[in-house]
């Protein structure tokens, strides 16, 4: 299958391929500049419908146009016995999908029936109503019907300049409507309840919502095929969610990816003209999509597991250093001269450790240089002594801080930040400190602020 | 020739409601945890399925196309799962995204296979239970469609009946299933599985919307009027047969008499696809019913709801 | 704590975060045998992640879980779960008889079907509860409280050793505190162990004997009496806690009594 696409690769010459990036071609410009209006609009519109949690809805409201179409083709044919009048078939299709919305909103309101069904019967019941009546229409003693599908369901690589003109005012139309009603349908999208507790009409607003997503979707549809709708409604958005909260910036990042896939997607398929241009454009996105999914700076999967990784590290390797700590304060050391010497066995019983994990947080201990080792003892360098001492006041602080403000503590509890003084407000800082000044006036460090069960229970036993 | 075509109309109406009957087993499962949208995606996503297996093994045989198409209808739906399940991201985008990749690169494969072979697009998701059912009739052989429909019947009824108690459990309290050890992930891969296999040999024979249409319509029509599991899973096969012998006579009698009668004979109208007709007549039954419930207040729907007002 | 109890549940050092956030850390508590514990706390003090990582529900970081000394794995026939109500889809065609033989589906094994036996179990569990007349009843037609009992109906028939609930008292009417209630004497009678999570302070000293205070951290944890402190709720909940005042009013009414 590699083939093929490589004697393309040979045929295409050096002059073809910059006629194509400097879009001499007057049909490749057309197609070019409708498909990535297409593709940005659909990132923007996609947003509010992906946060609004609704995302294939965009697949019921482009299926749900078949029917529309049908009913205007018959209809134009009984006056005019032609049929084919774009403007007009696309009114129906508009028509057919909101009434498809409105059906899906009756089934959710009259019935305990959830969100998944309402699409999925409103689909397949709109869409085997059109099959219906294009297998209908095919049998007209028309020549003009054959293919109606197709003059329906375009393809990318057929857009003209009339097609190209029209999606892009249709995509100004839609971007000012959006522009217009920004701040209520954010408001929309993130918190319907709260939306609705201060008064705004969210019915009014998820209509117009809808209404969006159905004029983007009709105006898709003729132009770059019902696939390349649906695609452009769900990826860009999904892979911009990895990247941002932020809404305004995710709507220029779902842009900007739809951007780039129409465009990649239309020069690909200029220089392969094997390559369908819809395919190759959704494919694009998915792998933006990918990418987003694994490398994002906000939900990525890396970066997640990096951070769960690093988190875990830590929080072992603390465990380790009080364990160590509070044996050296079993024996009677503290402060700053901790140089006792133990043994594994000895750090053992003052925690529950998973199978392996005390072996293994000694060795990166050992490999941090926070101790050293001779002749199977163990002692804390001076680094590692300073690292102690840090972990547990943070620690103790931190236990300080969930009592005495616990209130408020838990959301803000972050043992995993480097200093508790980037967290907390000087303030509190300040009264924690007194606070354990109070309960061990003696000691820099202080003691557990509470008895600790772990050590008792262990150390008797 | 008449003979022909009265066998012909049997044997549709038979693979229609074998189809229907198959088809109310995983559909309950999938409306009752809320992904009946999953059947729409598995079968866009077959398409590179259909593809692969024949770029693979060179060959349009049944079994490879089969093995392709259900290893498609895993992956769509395992897929994502792990994008919702990792990436957090809203289960309908997430299949949305699956599904759409997919398709996508099936169509792109298909343009490399047609250099060998006719695989149309169109025929995934229009299949047409007419064309499918004819080869067997003209043999006067039972045909295919309607053995394998029958078989997946079988299969599918065998599932619920070794499994039903499992099986209401997982729909019901998942969690409550996985903190008595049951192999939770096991069991959901095994339903997806079986609506994979299920959407895929049906398709074949009906084309997807059909297999959408029946994993949901009829289920949904069902929850509509009834609160036992039991009764829903019979409401749900008389909604299927009925909608597919009303279907298929629709469109071969009615509309097509209607036509002409509106036309007074100026227009001739052989049959239309039955599948859209099917398809059609679920949806007219669904709707009728859903009116019936909220007007009449006939049914525990509308009675339960005024009972938790007091 | 009297010393010839054994100990049912042990959670020792469970440290467990949710998307870098932690939620409990270094929780170590024993849940002793033959006593109702309640575990108490603010709101997202980590109170049903504690008992759905016992449970291994949801992953930990760290820490060791054990049921009479054992893992979970080992004697999950001797460990009943009541979750969250909110937690399931109760629109779900089935009935109440239905939801309470659910418990039983581990011991009656893959293949087999729910027959007379196990029906009439799961009646004799409603019975329990006081649902006995509403066992063919839809789920989906119950009150708030009834469906908490079914649950609740659904623990009891595992007939198990150890009860891990999970607010069962979250906004019920009054029947079916009683109801509760009732049954958790029962338990105790039968020698049973509880452990309960619970949000109302005013009630915990009426329907436990035991109790732990959580808030991310196991503030502390032992007898009702000297548990419940003026010191250790504020420690738990914070010195602004508007509920406060009128427990530790109550407590001292108590006190005076005592």
């Amino acid at each position: 299958m590699i083939t093929p696409l490589l004697g393309d690769l040979l045929l295409l010459e050096w002059s073809q391929l910059m006629r194509i990036v400097r879009l001499e071609d007057y049909n490749t410009r057309m197609v070019f500049l409708g498909t990535a209006t297409f593709s940005s609009l659909g990132g923007m519109v996609g947003t509010f419908l992906l946060l609004r949690k609704r995302s294939l809805m965009s697949d019921t409201i482009s299926h749900a146009t078949l029917p529309g179409v049908g009913i205007a083709f018959l209809f134009l044919y009984g006056f005019t016995e032609v049929g084919k009048s774009l403007p007009l078939l696309l009114l129906g299709a508009g028509i057919s999908s909101l009434l498809g919305v409105g059906l899906i909103q009756f089934v959710r309101r009259w019935s305990r029936l959830k969100d998944d069904v309402a699409m999925a019967i409103v689909l397949s019941f709109f869409f085997g109503v059109g099959i219906t009546l294009l297998t209908l229409i095919q049998q007209l003693p028309t020549g003009n019907a054959a293919g109606l599908e197709q003059f329906i369901y375009g393809k990318a690589s057929a857009m003209t300049a009339g097609d190209a003109t029209f999606i892009f005012i249709a995509a100004l139309l839609t971007t000012l409507v959006c522009g217009l009603f920004y701040k209520e349908l954010a408001l929309l999208c993130f918190d319907r309840d709260f939306a609705k507790a201060k008064g705004l009409p969210t019915e009014l607003l998820d209509f117009i919502l809808l209404l969006l997503i159905t004029v983007t979707t009709v105006i898709g549809l003729q132009a770059i095929g019902l696939l390349l709708v649906v695609a452009m409604l769900i990826i860009p958005a999904a892979a911009a969610r990895f990247w941002t909260h932020d809404l305004s910036k995710m709507m220029w990042v779902a842009m900007g990816i739809g951007l780039i896939s129409g465009m990649g997607g239309v020069f690909l398929s200029a220089a392969f003209p094997r390559l369908p241009a819809g395919a190759v454009i959704v494919l694009m996105a998915s792998l933006f999509f990918l990418i987003s999914m694994v490398f994002g700076t906000y939900r990525g999967l890396l970066l997640g597991w990096l951070k769960h990784h690093r988190l875990s590290q830590r929080i072992r390797l603390q465990h380790l250093l009080r364990a160590i700590y509070e044996w050296l304060e079993k024996h009677g050391q503290c402060g700053d001269i901790l140089d006792d010497e133990f043994g594994i066995h000895d750090i053992r019983p003052f925690r529950a450790w998973d199978s392996g994990i005390l072996e293994l947080s000694f060795r990166k201990a050992l490999k941090d240089g926070l101790i050293e080792t001779s002749k199977n003892k163990f002692r804390l360098t001076g680094n590692g002594a300073r690292e102690a001492l840090k972990t547990v006041r943070h620690h103790r602080l931190w236990e300080l801080f969930l009592i005495r403000y616990a209130d408020t503590a838990p959301g803000r509890v972050d043992r995993d930040a480097d200093a508790i003084e980037h967290v907390l407000e000087p303030e509190i800082i300040e009264d924690l400190e007194k606070a354990l000044e109070l309960e061990s006036q003696a000691k820099r460090i202080p003691t557990s602020p509470h008895f600790i069960e772990t050590i008792s229970r262990s150390a008797n036993g | 020739m008449d003979d022909a075509m009265n066998l012909l109309d049997f044997w549709i109406m038979v693979t229609g409601i074998a189809v229907a009957l198959a088809c109310v087993i995983p559909g309950v499962l999938l409306v009752l945890t809320r992904q009946s949208m999953l059947g729409d995606g598995i079968s866009h996503a077959v398409l590179p399925g259909l593809a692969l297996a024949f770029l693979l093994s060179g060959s349009r045989d049944m079994i490879w196309m089969l093995t392709g198409a259900c290893l498609a209808g895993l992956f769509t739906s395992g897929l994502s799962y792990l994008i919702v399940r990792f990436g957090n991201v809203d289960p309908g985008a997430a299949l949305g995204v699956t599904f759409c990749s997919l398709f996508a690169s099936g169509l792109i494969l298909i343009r490399f296979a047609s250099d060998k072979v006719d695989l149309d697009p169109n025929c995934v998701l229009y299949g047409t239970v007419e064309t499918a059912v004819v080869d067997g009739v003209i043999n006067g052989t039972i045909p295919r469609v309607a053995w394998q429909a029958i078989l997946l019947l079988l299969l599918n009824l065998s599932v619920l009946f070794f499994f039903y108690k499992e099986l209401v459990m997982l729909t019901f309290d998942s969690g409550f299933a996985k903190s008595k050890g049951y192999p939770v992930g096991w069991m959901n891969v095994g339903i997806t599985l079986i609506t994979a296999i299920t959407t895929v040999l049906c398709f074949e024979a009906v084309g997807s919307i059909l297999v959408i249409a029946f994993l949901s319509i009829p289920v949904a029509t069902a929850l509509l009027i009834s609160k036992r599991l039991v009764s829903i899973f019979w409401i749900s096969g008389l909604v299927g047969i009925a909608a597919s012998i009303t279907g298929h006579l629709m469109a071969v009698f009615g509309i097509p008499g209607m036509v002409n009668y509106f036309s007074s004979g100026a227009l001739v109208i052989r049959s239309l696809s039955s599948s859209g007709t099917m398809v059609a007549m679920a949806g007219v039954l669904f709707l009728t019913t859903l009116l019936m419930s909220r007007l009449f207040r006939l049914y525990p729907n509308s009675q339960m709801r005024t009972v938790k007002e007091d | 704590m009297s010393s010839d109890q054994q100990v049912s549940l042990s959670v020792k050092d469970l440290n467990v975060a949710y998307r870098q956030q932690m939620i409990l850390w270094d929780v170590s508590v024993d849940f002793l045998e033959h006593s109702l514990f309640a575990i108490v706390g603010p709101n997202g003090a980590g109170k049903s992640t504690l008992l759905k990582a016992a449970l291994g529900l949801i992953p930990k970081i760290s820490g060791s879980v054990t049921f009479w000394g054992k893992p979970l794995s080992e004697v999950r026939q001797r460990v009943a779960y009541v979750p969250q109500r909110e937690s399931v889809d109760w629109d779900f065609p089935i009935d109440a008889c239905g939801v309470v033989a659910m418990g039983l589906f581990h011991q009656l094994g893959w293949f087999k079907p729910v027959g007379k036996k196990e029906r009439t179990k799961a009646e004799e569990a409603l019975d329990r509860v006081g649902l006995f007349d509403y066992r063919k009843r839809q789920i989906s037609e119950l009150s708030g409280g009834q469906q908490q009992r079914v649950f609740l109906a659904r623990a009891l028939v595992q007939n198990a050793d150890l009860y891990l609930m999970d607010e069962p008292f979250a906004s019920v009417d009054a029947a079916t505190e009683q109801a509760i209630v009732n049954v958790l004497h029962d338990m105790k009678s039968e020698g049973k162990s509880v452990v309960c999570i619970h949000h109302d302070l005013e009630t915990v000293r009426d329907f436990f004997d035991r109790i732990v205070l959580l808030n991310m951290k196991v503030v502390a944890a032992g007898e009702m009496d000297e548990v419940l402190t003026h010191d250790h709720l504020a420690k738990t909940y914070g010195g602004k806690h508007h509920l406060l005042d009128r427990v530790t009013r109550k407590i001292r009414g108590n006190e005076i009594v005592l």
